[in-house]
């Protein structure tokens, strides 16, 4: 494979984002409801999951927090649609999880490993008894009903919360704090000892990543239009984008928006098909990938393609 | 002017005194040896210096500056900088970039993205591993992986350079490299404590050294001083149990 394939190779790649970009915008004037519904959630996990790669994937805390902040975003959203339009309600709920983010994110990253995940993971459950106690108590009612949002706006603000969280992923990625947080990942001990002010930095990006799970539960509020606290702090919302991300790849953006896509799209069809055995068949897949594609699908793919390009090579 | 003092200095782990009432200090331009037997504190002192641990009690200045209790990226940036007895470097960071991170954030002049890849590039040139900058740093050999790290503590333009068995696990020639790269950068103007246990490098390059003993200072001097200590004779190589047999 000679310059000239690889850089047409990359002007066909370009082409084709475009074409990609002009057809996810152009959705809703197309496609049936139900078919702008469903490209919505994708766009949903797709932002958990990328969100959730920014800080977990490179630091290398393993947060199961998702739940917390896209459950606080439904809420944030649930108390304000009434009085304040969408736009403004998904901006403001981002900000209401990035605040409580950087919070909880100052108390607890210096706790190291599995303590952290631990908490986490208990941080969704307090919200939610907390919640559910206090909607019962003050408000004598369970759930909160949310004003209807029309479908279109709805895909189209997770596009552009999709769009917004990619350019700053790959801001983030190309910047001097970019190379803070691998090195984080990498060695904490070592990255401290070199200048680097690790918690500040962890601190930072765990409530930037915080931001996009807030403003995602924002809109899917206006999209499910009756929310309880159960279904706002629902734990598989912290599983599932590890599991994307993991199915996916974490090496570059491409993999986890794949794993997202493939693992929506199936989680779709397997519910409304197989009920029974969606879990199962989930499981089945998580196993082998873990053990056969330890660096998700774009690792195969990777591998695939240098074997390709390489081959290509030794006959030239 | 003493850069850097202890007072005092203590850690306890639980109810083990990793390092006990350990009064030290370091002039500005020396090389200072820090010896003892395993687990005699003396990589306890380290991190308390670098911040690591805070002393308990006890303080450290560093150019007149009470540094116990800050955090390890402030003194950094303050001016001490130090390697590790297990290496620590960003193994999937290429080699550059290793450098370059501590120079972007531990230089104390901030310097730009540019300035900081030039100033990295200088460093690797002066360890001798300007070469294969673009690989992993995983992929370097164990001498090599230590002149890294070296290159990224004087990346971050350190007054004082901590190193804590730059020679372990280093053959006789890549020893003898080390002895004349350290005595380099302490000519750059940069003072050094050193950790070592191989005493041939301890004796020749440092100027004054500090043993160490369960924790305790037990003895302090110049090479020749320390060798002919009857206190540091008993710590390496035992009591003299039998005097009549000599």
């Amino acid at each position: 494979m000679n310059e000239k394939t690889i850089h047409s190779l990359k002007n066909v790649l370009m082409v084709l984002g475009i074409l990609i970009f002009i057809l996810l915008i152009t959705i809703p004037f197309f496609a049936s409801p139900f078919q702008v519904i469903l490209f919505a959630s994708f766009l949903m996990y797709v932002v958990l999951t990328i969100s959730w790669m920014i800080f977990s994937g490179s630091t290398g805390y393993v947060s199961l927090a998702t739940a917390a902040f896209f459950g606080i975003g439904i809420y944030s959203s649930a108390i304000m649609a009434k009085s304040v339009p969408i736009i403004l309600v998904v901006i403001i709920s981002g900000i209401i999880s990035l605040v409580i983010a950087a919070l909880v994110g100052a108390l607890t990253l210096r706790l190291k490993g599995i303590y952290f995940t631990m908490f986490t993971l208990g941080l969704v459950e307090l919200i939610r008894n907390f919640l559910t106690w206090y909607e019962i108590k003050f408000t004598g009612t369970r759930g909160r009903f949310v004003p209807v949002v029309d479908n279109d706006t709805i895909y189209w603000i997770m596009l552009g919360i999709a769009i917004v969280l990619l350019v700053t992923t790959y801001l983030i990625r190309r910047s001097k704090f970019g190379l803070a947080l691998r090195s984080i990942g990498s060695q904490e001990e070592a990255a401290g000892h070199s200048g680097v002010n690790v918690t500040a930095v962890k601190v930072v990006i765990f409530a930037i990543s915080a931001f996009f799970m807030g403003a995602a539960g924002a809109i899917m509020a206006a999209k499910w239009t009756y929310v309880d606290p159960g279904m706002a702090f629902n734990l598989n919302l912290s599983f599932l984008p590890v599991l994307m991300a993991i199915f996916g790849g974490m090496g570059n953006l491409v993999g986890p928006v794949i794993g997202a896509v493939i693992f929506a799209y199936l989680e779709d069809k397997l519910l409304t098909q197989f009920p029974y055995y969606y879990m199962l068949i989930f499981g089945i897949i998580m196993s082998v990938t873990i053990l056969y594609l330890p660096t998700g699908l774009m690792g195969l793919a990777q591998r695939l393609w240098k074997r390709l390009a390489g081959g290509q090579r030794a006959h030239s | 002017m003493h850069i850097l003092e202890g007072k005092g200095v203590t850690k306890n782990f639980g109810g083990l005194a990793a390092v006990s009432d350990v009064d030290f200090y370091v002039d500005k331009g020396e090389i200072v040896g820090l010896i003892g037997p395993n687990g005699a504190g003396k990589t306890t002192l380290f991190n308390l210096i670098s911040a690591s641990f805070t002393p308990k009690p006890g303080i450290i200045t560093f150019k007149g500056v009470n540094i116990s209790g800050m955090k390890p990226y402030k003194v950094c940036r303050m001016g001490i900088a130090r390697t590790f007895q297990t290496v620590k470097i960003f193994g999937d960071f290429s080699v550059l970039d290793n450098v370059r991170l501590a120079s972007l954030f531990g230089n104390p002049k901030k310097p730009s993205e540019a300035e900081a890849t030039k100033d990295a590039m200088e460093m690797l040139e002066f360890v001798g591993l300007n070469k294969d900058i673009n690989s992993p740093a995983k992929d370097l050999t164990l001498a090599n992986q230590k002149r890294l790290e070296m290159a990224r503590a004087l990346a971050a333009r350190p007054e004082l350079l901590l190193l804590d068995e730059l020679m372990a696990g280093l053959n006789q020639t890549e020893v003898t490299e080390a002895m004349e790269d350290i005595r380099q950068v302490r000519d750059k103007g940069i003072t050094i404590i050193m950790i070592e246990h191989v005493m041939k490098a301890i004796m020749s390059v440092c100027d004054r050294i500090i043993v160490l003993n369960y924790g305790k200072k037990i003895a302090e001097g110049t090479p020749q001083e320390i060798v002919n200590s009857k206190t540091v004779i008993e710590v390496y190589l035992g009591e003299d149990t039998n005097p009549g047999s000599k």
